[in-house]
Parts: C-alpha cells; structure tokens; sequence
C-alpha cells in the first residue's frame, strides 16, 4: 500500500496544471476510478500528504497518471520534480465511481469541474471498455486552464463551458446540460461543491454519484480532518477520505 | 530478556510505543496496514458520554513541520465505544489507554466509572488538555486545584490506574505536575497540542473554522523535551512523552527528558507504519547507545548531572 513510485513523465498541460505519471508495483491494486493516491511531496516539509484522485491506470505499462494544480506549497513543489525522481506514494485509498451502476447500452453523463476532471477519464475509459455510452461536460474558469478536452473526445462527446466564455459555451455545466438537454441513465460529477449540489438539486430522480473534495490529513479515515454530516443527524457522519470521496446523492449533506 | 518491555502503573508493555490519542481513531483504520498487535499500547480516541460530531471543516491546516486541528473531540460516545469499538480491539493482544473527556467534572467521573471497566482498558487517560472544545478539556488542565479535584474524582470512580494528559498551554507545567500527582495520579502524559492559529493570506479569515487549533507534529518536539525533563525531574510518577516523535531517535530523546514510555501521534498520518517501524529499529539503536535495555535511558539527560542549565549566565 506504500512504495517509492518512479516519475516516468511530468508535463504542464495547462496554466498550473500539472500531468504526472508514476511507475511501481502499486499500479496492479489500483482498479477503481475515483480513487486517489496520498503523494508524500518532501521529506520534512511540507509535513503532510497530498491526496491526488487517478487519472488514468495503465496495468500492462504499470502505470498510474494523476493531474494536479501546482497551488500550495506542496502542489508547487511537486512540480519541481522530474523524471527519474521517485515518489512515496500511499495508496490506492478510497472508494471510487460504481462502474457498474451503468450497463452495457446505457449513456452514463460524466460532469467534471476544474481540477475534479482527472478522476472522470479513467471511469470514461472504463465505460466504453464496458459497453457504456459516455457525454463528458467539462467546467473550468478560462480558457487557459483548460485541459483533456481531445481526451475526452476520442470516448465520446465532449462539451466545454467557461465561467468567463473564453472557450466554450459561457457559464457553468449546467447550463451546458440544460441547454443542449443531455439526457443520460447514470451521472458521476467531481468538482467543487457548489457544482455538485446544483446537480444533485437538479437530478433528484436520477441515480448521480458524486465525488467530494476536502482538505485531508492522513487520507485514511483516523484523523477526523475530512468529516461531513449525514442527512437529518446532528452526530452522524462519513469521512471523506475513508467512506467516499465517492458517495450517491443524497448520503451526504453537501 | 526483552529490552524493550516496560512496566507502568497497570500497564505490561512489550514495547514502549504507542499511537496517541486522537491520531489513531479506534485502531480499525491502522489495523488494514499491519497487526495492531505489535504495538506496545493504544490509546483510543477521546470518549465522551454522549457523541459527539465536533467542530465544522476545515479542521486542519499544515504548518512548517506540523499540522493545526480542531477536531473537537468527534466521537460516537461512550456506548458505542464499550460496545463495538472496545469489543473490536479486544481481538488484538495490545492493552488500551482510554482517553476521557467530557464538558463537565461530572461527564468525565461517569465515562471513567464505565470505560475502565472494560477488559481490555488497563489505563485511563484523562484528557484536560484538548484545545478545541468549548466547554471542558483545557479549562480542567490550566488551574492545578482544578485539575487536582478532578484526578481525584476520577480516582474515586476508576478500576484501573489514571494517568492525567497534560497541557503545554500553562505557566507552570511543573506546578501543574505536582499538583496532579498529589491527587494521586497514577502517572503523567504529555504533551497535547500547542494552541496555534493561521490565517489565510488571501480572504484575512483564519483557515480553521474553528479559528485557533492544536499544533502538533515535529514542530513542537524541543517543547515536549523540556517540558518532561522539567517534570520529569519534580515528580516520581511516570511520564508516557507525546510531541512530534516520527523515529526511534526522537523515542531515545523523550527518554533521556525523562519519558518511561512513549505515544506517537501526527507522525501516523505521514506514514501509516511509522509505529511498528520505530519499534522495530529500537533494538538496533540500543545496541549503537550501548544500553542492554530502554529503560536505563529514562531521565538520563539530568541524572547523569551533567546537564545544569544556568539561566542568565
């Protein structure tokens, strides 16, 4: 569940958007989109782990490729490094996307916001292995952060939306769905939360799992950092971390 | 002979390292990393009498060589700790140090009462150092009368030996010592986190939603050091030394202060298995010390004499 992973490749995609690719004997247990890594960045500073989701696992190559934006110190560190360099790397923690909530002839509508795109193109990949149709709509702030819209593309149809207009239809995914009446049997959105709850608002009869974004400390669920409540309790409560990030809508109170 | 096995009031201990509480839950998330079994003690979360969801997110921000939280002493109360969670970690061979808390003096006696009738709790240790609640924790650990009433209420009610976690966030840590063993005490552990605060550079709002937090992890190491070579050196109780220790050096450190034994907290979120790890490069550090057992280690650093600090000279 630990090991020193290998950078293998290590490219800016877009504006502090990072592409990194790692190898190790770890790729092997990593099976679930939605899932992530908890990347040790230094040795002493900064002192915790970054949870990065998967972005894409490639067994046959022994390779996982994740995406971050280089923002914090540890992020902007992480940057820094180049191939040949290796990793500590904990993982793979989590729960990820149902997969199989979407069968084989159903379309499966995968919504991603700024850095909550990467978890959805391995489960992109996963579907249309499996027979599922997939339409990707892709939020972002600009134009130049912008990223894996040709990648996207080569799994099916892809639209973009910026909240500025400076690529894509202006405004947010909803409206993309709205506007374009995307219809779909199953949704999985990732991103910040004021995008996750308008989905679940908007598809109260739809089965919709959403993955969560918290800031973590030990990623595995002991620490109590990444804690959310749970409909009509005032103690109840699911870790992020360790009982998600992936969770159907409604088990959580956004 | 087994150079790591210590012996504290109520503990038998096969080695001198344990998680601290609040950094290892209730053992189930550590437990699919490695058999909690190896490890000398556990110390479980802090119990309270009803549950408790603690404070909201954020809850925790990094800081150079540490880490802020303001959990708030989450917990699903005493119950279910007596019923699943204690039951649970019964499977292991490991003894368990519980952690009590509570809002009031009453809260703390009955969640005491209970939880140390627990078979496997050989140990209670009475939290009046958490930084995060409002009500209780810190306010029973920063006025030695205080303190003292409530370590001899809990002595009163509990089947098994009280150790009493101390605050850093006081004047006198010494007096503070004294006064708790007076009340009879079995022993002492500390310390708990600093109260510490951050505020972000962009919005000026402080990061945890909780405002201020507990400061951990290896920034507050050399405070730790002093504080239990000072106590250590004012009391006979033993002292069980928490604060940023992430290696089996740092675990020989808190010995010379004057440590018996030793927890390791924040350490457990950077690596999962940095518990069995130290324990299992004691040995080898012992054999580079020359020191047939760890205990010849405790208190080393004053009771050698060498080691007088002249203030002002």
């Amino acid at each position: 569940m630990k090991e020193q992973m290998t950078i293998v490749r290590h490219e800016q995609l877009a504006k502090q958007i990072y592409e990194l690719t790692l190898s190790g004997s770890l790729v092997q247990t990593m099976n679930e989109p939605g899932q992530f890594v908890h990347v040790k960045v230094a040795e002493y500073a900064p002192l915790l782990r970054r949870p990065l989701s998967l972005c894409d696992i490639n067994k046959e190559a022994g390779e996982c490729t994740m995406i971050y934006r280089a923002e914090g110190a540890g992020t902007t560190l992480l940057a820094k490094k180049r191939p040949g360099e290796t990793i500590d790397v904990l993982g793979p923690l989590g729960n990820g996307f149902p997969v199989e909530a979407a069968k084989a002839g159903q379309r499966a509508l995968l919504v991603g916001g700024g850095i909550g795109v990467p978890p959805l193109y391995e489960l992109a990949k996963q579907f249309v292995n499996s027979g599922v149709s997939v339409t990707t709509v892709l939020g972002f702030q600009t134009k130049e952060v912008v990223f894996y819209e040709q990648k996207f593309l080569t799994y099916g149809e892809t639209y973009v939306a910026t909240v500025d207009g400076s690529y894509g239809t202006k405004g947010f995914v909803t409206d993309v769905i709205n506007e374009r009446a995307l219809s779909f049997d199953v949704l999985y959105a990732c991103g910040p939360k004021p995008m996750l709850k308008a989905l679940e608002q908007q598809f109260p009869q739809k089965e919709v799992y959403l993955s969560l974004e918290e800031r973590m400390g030990c990623g595995v669920g002991a620490c109590f950092a990444c804690v959310c409540h749970v409909p009509n309790s005032e103690t109840a409560y699911k870790k992020v971390c360790s009982d998600g990030p992936v969770f159907k809508a409604g088990e959580v109170v956004l | 002979m087994n150079r790591l096995v210590v012996q504290l009031p109520g503990l038998s201990l096969k080695n001198p390292v344990m998680p601290a509480s609040g950094c290892f839950g209730f053992g189930r998330e550590y437990a699919k990393f490695y058999d909690l079994s190896v490890l000398g003690a556990i110390m479980i979360k802090a119990t309270t009498l009803e549950a408790r969801f603690g404070n909201p997110t954020p809850r925790v921000a990094e800081t150079p060589s540490g880490m802020l939280n303001a959990i708030g002493l989450q917990n699903p109360g005493l119950e279910k700790v007596m019923e699943e969670e204690l039951p649970w970690l019964a499977q292991y061979d490991v003894p368990i140090i519980a952690n009590v808390a509570g809002s009031t003096m009453e809260d703390y006696v009955e969640v005491a009462k209970h939880i140390s009738k627990a078979p496997n709790v050989h140990a209670l240790e009475l939290n009046i150092s958490c930084p995060n609640v409002k009500k209780g924790g810190i306010a029973f650990g920063t006025v030695p009368e205080v303190a003292a009433e409530l370590t001899k209420l809990v002595k009163e009610v509990s089947e098994v030996p009280v150790y009493v976690k101390l605050s850093p966030n006081v004047t006198n840590i010494v007096e503070m010592a004294k006064a708790i063993e007076e009340a009879g005490a079995d022993g002492l552990t500390m310390i708990n986190t600093l109260l510490g605060m951050r505020i972000d550079i962009k919005t000026a709002e402080p990061i945890l939603a909780n405002r201020t937090g507990g400061l951990s992890g290896p920034a507050i190491k050399p405070i730790a050091i002093r504080m239990i070579y000072e106590v250590s050196q004012a009391v006979s109780i033993p002292i069980i030394g928490m604060g940023g220790i992430q290696s089996a050096e740092d675990v020989i450190e808190f010995f010379y202060a004057g440590a018996s034994a030793v927890a390791v907290g924040t350490a457990n979120f950077v690596d999962p298995f940095v518990c069995p790890n130290i324990i299992a490069e004691l040995p080898a550090l012992l054999d580079e010390l020359g020191f047939a057992h760890i205990s010849e280690c405790t208190g080393r650093s004053w009771k050698k004499g060498g080691s007088t600090i002249y203030c002002g000279a």
